[in-house]
């Protein structure tokens, strides 16, 4: 029998830890302050226009978020949540494949 | 295993009318040979390409739906990459995603429905109904395009 074994049996009383009251004053006072001009929120545009099909051949969709030098706008900038920026991401390179869309313009 | 493809390929712009057809019934019988089913066949004539491919500057665009196996999109594949008229091709599944597609909105109008029957609404929208542009801000400053550059 290794000693291990016996020590696993007396160990519930310590198990419950971690889970209670530790996670709350964090995100109190964080951001606010140095931002005095206004900017406004930004939000997907697929899912407020509640646009499902993210589609390679949709290019008229997808321009906007390839701009001038046809690179894929960043999350950052445009607001996109991440499932559909992924999506977007498959949609655009795909049409980049068919030439629909440029790799790059000079 | 029959699953839904999706297979766009830009033929060359030289190409005559009837060699696109010819094409097409090449790929209907590569399909037909190995036991799938064309399901749709679009033609999106000729259009400008966003780059050069080879000294091409222009392509014909065909889209083919075709459900069928894994072998049968491989064979295709193959086959396309050796004919000298088409200058790219794509293949891409889609029933997956679709069927993905069609739950989200299947959802979505399910929530919207009883939603509205909670407010005492009718399930449906009246035509006219909630339209948008009665905002003045769903203009698109959506993305502040200046910010991070």
């Amino acid at each position: 029998m290794p000693p291990r074994k016996s020590f696993g049996g007396g160990s519930g009383a310590g198990g419950g830890r971690g889970r209670s009251s530790s996670t709350t004053g964090a995100a109190a006072g964080k951001d606010g302050q140095r931002r005095p001009m206004f900017r406004r929120r930004k939000v997907c545009k697929f899912c407020s226009d509640k646009i499902d099909d993210i589609n390679y051949k949709d290019t008229k969709l997808l321009l906007p978020f390839v701009p001038e030098r046809a690179k894929i706008l960043p999350r950052r900038i445009s607001g996109t949540c991440a499932t559909h920026q992924r999506k977007l991401r498959t949609a655009i390179m795909r049409a980049r494949q068919l030439a629909l869309i440029p790799y790059t313009v000079e | 295993m029959t699953r839904k493809y999706e297979l766009v390929y830009i033929v060359s712009p030289d190409a005559t009318d009837e060699q696109v057809a010819d094409l097409h019934t090449q790929v209907d019988g590569i399909v037909q040979r190995i036991g799938g089913q064309i399901e749709k066949t679009d033609n999106w004539g000729r259009r400008r390409l966003a780059y050069e491919i080879g000294r091409h500057k222009e392509g014909t665009y065909v889209l083919e739906v075709i459900n069928g196996s894994g072998e049968l999109m491989k064979e295709i594949d193959r086959r396309l990459k050796v004919f000298d008229l088409v200058i790219r091709h794509l293949v891409v599944r889609v029933d997956e995603e679709q069927e993905v597609i069609e739950r989200v909105r299947g959802k979505r109008t399910e929530t919207s429905r009883r939603r509205r029957l909670a407010r005492g609404l009718p399930a449906d929208r009246l035509p006219g109904e909630g339209q948008r542009g009665d905002s003045d801000d769903d203009r698109d400053d959506r993305f502040d395009m200046r910010e991070g550059i």
